[in-house]
């Protein structure tokens, strides 16, 4: 029953974080929706469920941490954060504005709660091992949460990172790839293909977990078995769908890098009810 | 007299620093005994992490340490870590304006035998073009030990360039470094030479060279890049006339031509640039490199008439 409560609370704050993401991309008339929406459920679980954190305190030393290595959904993060408490949800419509504490890509010396600026792709991850590293060497008993996406695994340094996080038995480090599939120019298979992923990461010395990344119970499940890993970091390879939530930007590459205009939104926000 | 190269004043620096600063972690990649972070290692392996033959990393997790409060020396050769893992620099530690030294050896020619690959003459020119980024290029021992302690106070990010090679120490007796100052070793009326790093002693001897010909050189150790010590170089400007900037570095982009922007836009003077013409370097001895990229004394000498004549 408790349960059941939880699974009905996070969907419900899944498809609020969803239709600011809708409306701040709207508002700003550029911004990524597609890989917002597809992450939208696990970022969701993390703010409101999982991570060890204080928006009052955004500096908090012994909190958990997160790393949006793409940084490209830096609304999902933006609507999260607020929804929890760092900044007034007033603001979220400030996205990409002059003089907006809410950049194109999150900015960790402008927004309270976000731990690593990035948005250059394939970095994240080693930022993720710094803390983690830092973390063994003071004692602490904080996780570093990072997310990346599927064509982000194209970046060489990811796997310098992965090497890294192996080698210095990392585990207090948790890796989500989001396996939506599409990168701008069209399916990552077709692009160039970074499959197959989870043997990729298990080759590296990683601890993999598959799932479906918009099933609670499987990403609930998940990161509870990740907690109780031991001399390995773990990666989650969550299945995701693009533009999940709004029929129309469902699995369409188009929808990583566009706005929808009046009529979309209206449309989008009927879906996400 | 006796010579150590900034790279083992580095080394003795770092192990010095780790003593009494327990939040100082240190990375290398694969280079340690080279850049000497190994004098660090050895003492204290638990802060020392090797992060392999990858630059870009290397970087990256230095500022995910200091976002979370260490304070990170990353060190590799100056050609990968400012030429490799520039946009990583640039992103994520620049832009976050994070605390990491990145302390980068082997720079310049004088690497000497490996080649032109490995001689990196561009480095100051990147690092000096990011904000927040400060950059300092020390030129002795002396100077190369105050540098890591003043870059452990500095609030931001730092590019500390440091050589290969041995040289003589050149600091005054009771020398502090400062950030963004710089120090006449010698007054003169007649030219001023602005030299930096491995080329402060070159200038020093240059000026020997030129007095025997009666002519009065002022000597200028330069070691912060940026912030540049704008109104020594005002100074010399309006009471020399003439001046010779000394690098081990592309005339483009570095001490050279920040000195040059100082005075096109505050104190116009006659200059002249002593450094690597805008050519790849190749494989040799320093002393090779430097006779043939006529990074010597004589050739700042050279300059210094040179630019003198201009100005009369």
């Amino acid at each position: 029953m408790e349960n059941e409560q939880l699974l009905k609370s996070l969907k419900e704050k899944s498809l609020v974080l969803r239709r600011h993401v809708i409306k701040m991309i709207a508002q700003a008339k550029s911004g990524h929706p597609g890989g917002s929406l597809s992450a939208a459920d696990i970022i969701t679980t993390l703010y409101f469920h999982q991570m060890k954190h204080d928006p009052q305190k955004p500096h908090w030393e012994e909190r958990d941490r997160f790393v949006l290595c793409k940084g490209h959904a830096a609304p999902i993060l933006y609507a999260a954060l607020a929804e929890a408490g760092y900044f007034p949800v007033d603001e979220l419509l400030n996205l990409r504005k002059l003089g907006s504490k809410l950049q194109g890509h999150p900015d960790m010396k402008k927004v309270p709660g976000v731990d690593m600026s990035t948005g250059s792709l394939g970095q994240g991850l080693s930022a993720a091992n710094g803390m983690a590293l830092a973390a063994k060497l003071d004692k602490k008993d904080y996780k570093i949460y990072a997310l990346l996406g599927d064509g982000e695994l194209q970046e060489g340094q990811v796997w310098e990172a992965a090497m890294t996080a192996a080698h210095y038995k990392l585990d207090n480090v948790i890796a989500f790839v989001d396996y939506n599939g599409l990168q701008i120019d069209g399916p990552i298979s077709e692009v160039k293909s970074p499959n197959p992923i989870s043997e990729k990461w298990r080759a590296f010395g990683w601890h993999v977990i598959k799932i479906d990344g918009h099933d609670y119970e499987q990403i609930l499940e998940a990161l509870e078995t990740a907690q109780k890993a031991q001399g390995k970091p773990t990666v989650i390879v969550a299945r995701t769908i693009k533009g999940k939530g709004v029929s129309f930007m469902e699995n369409q590459a188009s929808w990583h890098g566009s706005a929808p205009n009046a009529e979309q939104v209206e449309k989008a926000l009927a879906d996400l009810i | 007299m006796s010579k150590k190269a900034t790279r083992e004043a580095y080394g003795e620096a770092l192990l010095a620093l780790g003593k009494k600063n327990e939040n100082v972690v240190v990375l290398d990649a694969d280079l340690s005994k080279s850049t000497k972070t190994s004098v660090f290692a050895s003492q204290f392996p638990e802060r020392f992490f090797n992060m392999g033959i990858s630059e870009q990393d290397l970087l990256t997790t230095a500022a995910g340490f200091a976002a979370a409060g260490k304070m990170p020396f990353a060190s590799t050769f100056a050609v990968f870590a400012t030429g490799r893992a520039f946009e990583q620099i640039r992103n994520s530690i620049a832009y976050t304006n994070l605390k990491v030294v990145i302390a980068a050896s082997h720079a310049g020619i004088t690497v000497g035998e490996d080649g032109g690959s490995h001689q990196s003459i561009e480095d100051l020119a990147l690092m000096r073009s990011l904000p927040n980024m400060t950059v300092i290029v020390p030129a002795d021992e002396v100077e190369t030990a105050q540098a890591v302690e003043a870059a452990v106070e500095h609030p931001g990010p730092v590019y500390l360039r440091l050589g290969r090679m041995g040289v003589p120490n050149v600091s005054p007796v009771d020398y502090k470094f400062t950030i963004g100052k710089a120090t006449v070793l010698q007054d003169g009326q007649d030219a001023t030479v602005i030299a930096t790093g491995i080329m402060v002693n070159e200038a020093l001897l240059a000026a020997q060279i030129l007095k025997e010909k009666g002519l009065s050189v002022r000597v200028i150790n330069m070691p912060t890049i940026k912030p540049l010590d704008e109104d020594v170089v005002i100074k010399a400007a309006k009471e020399t006339g003439a001046l010779v900037t000394a690098e081990e570095h592309n005339i483009i982009g570095g001490l050279g031509s920040a000195v040059a922007e100082v005075l096109a836009e505050k104190a116009p003077a006659y200059l002249e640039r002593v450094g690597i013409q805008d050519v790849f370097g190749q494989s040799g001895t320093p002393q090779e490199l430097l006779n043939l990229y006529k990074l010597t004394a004589s050739d700042i000498a050279a300059a210094v008439e040179r630019v003198v004549a201009k100005k009369n």
